[in-house]
């Protein structure tokens, strides 16, 4: 497969006008910063998401026309900087703070709120009875993340000590199967859009992802480019394998309904194998061993894994409230609506 | 501390969790035909309810299920 390469969406708003207008020039063209950003729900505005979204993806992906010596340019992180402010502002009036009383032991606070998932039951409604047009638009909308699964964790591999790093490469090294690239969760998932007749190119649904689903992404990248959010990234990381298992076989179970074969669900089984093992090693080994180390980050590694579950209720939220009102939960149909 | 693959089996139960098991090891039937494992570390079933045993599939977290890391103590102790 060749490396990363994604297309410039169409720009949704003022901001991502802005950043798009200026990416196309040269990296040190003066990008100037936005001024007050004040959307009403940043976690599902579009225009800031995407900005957000296409500012990050620099570090991940070649964009086409854009020049790559943009990923460092101080302009485009001074621009970044401001787009994360209120991203991060919704984030904190959204997650309760820790208790003292939970940091004396990480790994059980983390079993405790994985425990109140605030979401809606959404697996257990592709389970019984999402059609294969709101399956296909789930998948669209994963694919955000899980065509690069695991690659914003790596980040925190420099970050932390022996334990916790050796622990995080514990569960990494299966997520990126165990040395086998066909074996690879991001190859799986590829796997399974092409089985689905959807298009498996890294960023080929891009324009069709809502604010809410860039949320998702853009919350893993943001905990894994700073490293004082290595905290969060490891909560994020373990909120992530404790929440998987249980929710994937459920989605095996819609695809095995609606007529799927092997070739299509492997993916979802495999996850539920995987993360019935990477959930523990990551709240007690990773996370309980990062808090061991550094109990200064105790408290942000709770938060993250709280702000996962919050982005991903209501990232669920607005896949069922728009399959309710009969309507795409994308921002076009994958499929013409008959007439 | 995890071992590598040349170390003798370890088998670790996790709190409320499953076994974890690593280091060099194979997991047979009675017979002694070897079960399918594909990856380093693996997770059985500790609390008997999952669905694909003898691995763990994180059914334990839906029943509540609660067992130390470390060896209970003896009723009345």
């Amino acid at each position: 497969m060749a490396g990363r390469l994604i297309e410039l969406p169409p720009p949704r708003g003022p901001l991502s006008e802005q950043l798009f207008e200026a990416l196309e020039g040269p990296p040190h063209t003066r990008l100037a910063c936005p001024g007050l950003i004040e959307p009403g729900d940043p976690l599902a505005d579009d225009d800031l998401q995407l900005a957000l979204y296409v500012a990050y993806e620099l570090h991940y992906s070649s964009i086409a026309g854009v020049d790559e010596g943009w990923e460092w340019s101080p302009s485009l992180l001074s621009f970044r900087g401001a787009l994360e402010r209120p991203f991060e502002e919704a984030l904190a009036e959204l997650v309760q703070p820790a208790e003292a009383t939970e940091l004396e032991s990480v790994g059980a606070a983390l079993q405790a709120i994985v425990a109140e998932d605030p979401g809606p039951p959404l697996s257990r409604y592709m389970e019984t009875q999402g059609t294969k047009e709101q399956m296909l638009e789930h998948v669209v909308h994963r694919s955000a993340y899980q065509l690069k699964e695991a690659d914003p964790h790596s980040w925190a591999i420099p970050r932390l000590g022996a334990a916790p790093k050796a622990a995080l490469l514990e569960v990494q090294f299966d997520e990126y199967g165990g040395g086998n690239a066909e074996r690879m969760h991001s190859a799986l998932f590829a796997k399974t859009m092409a089985r689905l007749g959807l298009d498996p190119t890294y960023g080929r649904y891009l324009d069709r992802w809502p604010g809410i689903t860039l949320a998702t992404v853009n919350l893993i990248t943001n905990f894994g480019l700073h490293r004082r959010r290595r905290g969060a990234l490891v909560g994020h990381l373990a909120g992530f394998e404790m929440t998987s298992s249980i929710p994937n076989r459920r989605y095996g179970n819609a695809l095995r309904r609606l007529g799927y074969g092997r070739e299509v669900t492997h993916f979802y089984d495999e996850h539920v194998e995987a993360d019935a093992v990477h959930e523990n090693i990551a709240a007690w080994d990773l996370a309980g061993g990062l808090a061991a180390e550094e109990p200064e980050v105790a408290a942000d590694i709770l938060f993250g894994a709280r702000a996962l579950l919050q982005v991903e209720a209501h990232w669920a939220r607005h896949l069922m409230g728009a399959w309710e009102r009969g309507e795409t939960s994308l921002r076009s149909p994958l499929v013409p609506v008959a007439a | 501390m995890p071992p590598d693959q040349l170390s003798p089996a370890t088998i670790t139960p996790y709190p409320d969790g499953p076994y974890l098991v690593r280091g060099d090891f194979a997991v047979t039937d009675q017979e002694g035909n070897q079960l399918p494992v594909e990856r380093r570390t693996i997770a059985l079933c500790r609390c008997g309810k999952s669905r694909m045993r003898p691995f763990c599939d994180g059914t334990h977290k839906l029943i509540g299920f609660k067992a130390p890391s470390g060896q209970e103590p003896w009723p009345g102790a």
